[in-house]
């Protein structure tokens, strides 16, 4: 045979074989085929093609790889019992940057299904050669790897210690600096998972300088960045009081507030979540945040979105008013009581009506200026419905039921408590007749609308036992009125009214 | 004698008038001392009355006596408690009315100011005012650029299809139809159409970065490495007028590959790296998993142990033909 025949059928199986992986690649992006591909048994076919001679050929069965790993966790662990990992991250230090981004990719999708695979990954030895990848010239190539690191050490602390061990924060910290707007998205999620699970890891993070440069990112137009580079700084922020405070110094305010108003609504929820972070550990940092008017902004935010969105915003302002009554006073002449009580009628969750009831409870358990401030807008029958519901769940039900409690100690806004003596259960009754005995007795006015409204009467007819703290109350009420009155309210005095008419003898002339 | 026989005659008379005289004074005598008793006995009873009287005015003088000076003595007694109460509670006023003052001066010198707060609460609602303000400014500016940024690409795209499209002009002899005759005046794309240059038949978008990987410092040289120009010269130019080269020769040189001498070509230890080459080869081709023949075939093709190996044969060797000799 001449020597070409012979070549011939040397390229009709280079041919072939570029076919073939090309058409797999192609059909792993659907997931409908993954299935069938998977029965065929496509990874013992492919495992050897990463091993050959043309590099095409290998990158594209990388690429193939890595989307069906990317699809479900059995083909990851595919992946990762088929011996192939080894040979990845050999061949991730050698070769070029298309393969080493088909690599990273594998890596990647085999990492992000659970700790156990991310945990394979990191026992092969990958984390090195991925960190020598951040150091590579081609954008793409860093990106790939910022992203497999990141999905690796998402999962839990010590796959994240690990990741940090490697040496991959201060690249990181590099890649956040480069120009490309992907790149910079990704470093700064990897960051994110990173810092999030302990304090030890976020100071890590901030050592290497990270707080500087994400502070001016928070500038940037691209709203994707804005969302990551948000979650990066509320994850750092919500360790510890140093922490938050080193964030606050790099000077994010009043830039945050501007990211409140973006259009994405990712964006709005993170900055909320970062300022709630802040917020949460001292009364200075929340006064900080309060002087700057970044409660005006949480509030406007609050009305501005719905559903899952609002909460950080609406926990904010519970943790602002939580901390000390000039900043409650603070939070309700921003106008956040009308908007809370707005949250709380609307929303269909039953987790963010819980914030919503325990954030008015924050704010109105302080004293009597800011309960009335609280009852004046007609919240508390919203919240005692909420507590009476058989629907609601059993954090929402306590959480109302505080937040009931702690408005009621300190409410003298009478307009607004006697509602509650018609529909109330025993033991919140006894709050609002306390209330009552504390106001009566200093207050014509307020005696005299009582008694035209019909609470006395309503208060002869509660029962109690003699001897416990309502009946005291009840007595004390009774003690402001003469007696005729009380007991012509009294229930029955009609009917005793009737006897003594039956009983009466009629003078006869 | 007769004065004896009238005694005697009288005496019976004597004798009954004395018994009558005596019998009468007895009744009145008992009459009398009855009467005497009478008197006598209110008499006494009167003197003993006048007693008795003088007794109780004389007790009621020393009860009237005792009970006004116990009743002073009481009185005093309440008029000094009452006094005391008096003064005490006035005490108690004016203390209320320093403590009143002093928590007071306290509270608001030291606690509490309240008309700092009140300012502080002022200048708070104030900053949401301007912040939010700011914060719609910014708003409303975004909206602008986003709106001002579609707008140009509306532009673009209608110009870009205006260029695409330029033979739909309407020329002298055939109205276009835009530009139809029964229109009073043409059609705004008419107008644009007159204003767009048309496009050139090739555009060159070449516009891909080139990021070269340098693996080797050998590739450095390579033709590719250096950065061409995107539009190669024309193959027939004609010659510049003036004292140039001809430009292929000048490319010639200015590309020429580097050529290395083979001292600069190989590294010292180029065996050993290539012998490292070669072991990592077999171990990525082998697809044979098996970790003891792999170790026994690095084994027996490491260097060191093969040349012990070749050493050990010729040795071998060199005794068996010695061997061989010496009985030969």
């Amino acid at each position: 045979m001449s020597q070409r025949q012979v070549l011939q059928v040397f390229e009709q199986y280079q041919k072939a074989r570029t076919q073939f992986v090309q058409m797999v690649a192609e059909l792993a992006t659907r997931p409908q085929n993954i299935e069938t591909l998977q029965n065929a048994g496509v990874m013992s076919l492919l495992r050897p093609l990463l091993l050959d001679v043309v590099p095409t050929i290998q990158q594209t069965a990388a690429l193939a790889l890595g989307r069906l790993a990317n699809y479900n966790d059995d083909l990851a662990e595919a992946v990762v019992k088929g011996d192939i990992l080894p040979q990845l991250v050999y061949s991730l230090a050698e070769q070029n940057r298309f393969y080493k981004k088909a690599a990273a990719f594998v890596l990647r999708a085999v990492g992000k299904h659970s700790p156990q695979l991310a945990q394979a990954i990191v026992d092969c030895g990958a984390l090195d050669t991925l960190v020598i990848c951040l150091e590579d010239f081609d954008p793409g190539v860093k990106e790939a790897a910022a992203w497999a690191l990141g999905y690796i050490a998402r999962h839990n602390a010590e796959l994240s210690q690990a990741v940090v061990d490697a040496g991959a924060v201060p690249l990181l910290v590099l890649c956040i600096q480069e120009p490309e707007i992907a790149l910079k998205r990704i470093a700064a999620s990897a960051l994110s998972d990173i810092s999030k699970h302990s304090p030890e890891l976020a100071q890590t993070v901030v050592d290497a300088g990270a707080i500087a440069h994400l502070a001016q990112m928070i500038l940037n137009p691209d709203s994707k960045l804005k969302r990551q580079v948000l979650s990066v700084l509320s994850q750092i922020a919500k360790h510890s009081v140093d922490l938050a405070e080193m964030v606050v110094e790099a000077e994010i305010f009043p830039v945050v507030l501007t990211c409140l108003k973006d259009k994405d609504e990712y964006v709005k929820k993170n900055a909320s979540t970062l300022i709630r972070e802040i917020a949460k550990h001292t009364p200075e940092l929340s006064q900080l945040i309060v002087n700057a008017g970044g409660v005006a902004a949480v509030i406007d935010c609050i009305g501005s979105c719905k559903g899952n969105i609002r909460l950080p915003g609406i926990m904010m302002l519970g943790y602002v008013a939580a901390h000390s009554e000039n900043l409650a006073m603070a939070v309700i002449i921003s106008k956040g009581v009308p908007q809370l009580s707005v949250c709380l009628s609307e929303e269909p969750e039953d987790h963010i009506k819980a914030a919503a009831a325990w954030a008015l409870g924050q704010i109105g358990r302080h004293t009597p200026e800011h309960a009335r401030a609280v009852a004046v807008t007609n919240t508390l029958p919203v919240l005692l419905s909420l507590y009476m519901s058989t629907e609601s769940s059993e954090d929402l039900q306590v959480k109302s039921k505080k937040a009931i409690k702690s408005i009621l100690q300190k409410c003298t806004y009478l307009p607004a408590l006697e509602p509650f003596l018609y529909d109330a259960p025993p033991n919140i009754l006894k709050h609002v007749v306390g209330q009552f005995s504390k106001v009566l007795p200093h207050d014509s006015k307020a005696r005299r609308l009582f008694v035209t409204s019909g609470g006395l009467k309503k208060v002869q007819e509660i029962k109690a036992e003699p001897g416990s703290l309502l009946q005291e109350y009840i007595n004390s009420i009774n003690n402001c009125y003469p007696e005729e009155i009380v007991r012509y309210y009294s229930p029955g005095y009609s009917d005793t009214l009737l006897q003594r008419v039956d009983s009466y003898q009629p003078l006869t002339h | 004698m007769a004065t004896l026989a009238r005694l005697q005659a009288r005496s019976k008379f004597v004798a009954q008038q004395y018994y009558f005289r005596n019998s009468v004074v007895d009744i009145f005598r008992k009459k009398e001392y009855d009467a005497a008793v009478k008197i006598q006995s209110w008499f006494r009873g009167c003197q003993v009355r006048a007693h008795i009287r003088n007794l109780h005015r004389v007790a009621t003088i020393i009860q009237k006596w005792w009970r006004s000076y116990s009743g002073r003595q009481e009185y005093q007694l309440i008029v000094k408690f009452a006094s005391c109460a008096m003064k005490m509670n006035l005490y108690n006023a004016m203390a209320v009315r320093i403590q009143r003052r002093w928590r007071g001066y306290r509270i608001r010198k030291y606690c509490f100011n309240y008309f700092y707060l009140k300012e502080y609460l002022k200048a708070v609602s104030e900053t949401n005012d301007a912040i939010r303000e700011a914060l719609e400014e910014f708003a409303e500016m975004k909206e602008r650029e986003e709106k001002k940024a579609d707008l140009e690409r509306e532009e673009k795209k209608r110009d870009y299809q205006a260029r695409k499209t330029h033979y739909l002009l309407s020329t002298k002899q055939i109205p276009g139809i835009y530009n139809s005759p029964f229109r009073k005046d043409p059609d705004p794309w008419e107008l644009r159409l007159q204003k767009a240059k048309p496009l050139t038949y090739q555009r060159s978008k070449v516009k891909q970065k080139r990021c070269i990987s340098l693996s080797s410092w050998l590739a450095c040289t390579s033709a590719r490495s250096f950065p061409r120009s995107e539009i190669l010269p024309p193959i027939d130019r004609k010659q510049c007028q003036g004292p140039f080269r001809d430009i292929t020769e000048v490319l010639e040189q200015r590309y020429k590959p580097l050529e290395p001498t083979l001292w600069v070509a190989e590294p010292i230890s180029e065996l050993k790296v290539a012998r490292e080459e070669f072991r990592r080869q077999e171990w990525m081709r082998d697809v044979n998993d098996n970790m003891i023949s792999k170790l026994y075939y690095h084994h027996l093709i490491s260097s060191q142990s093969m040349e012990n190996y070749i050493q050990k044969l010729d040795k071998l060797s060199k005794d068996f033909i010695e061997e061989g000799e010496k009985q030969a």
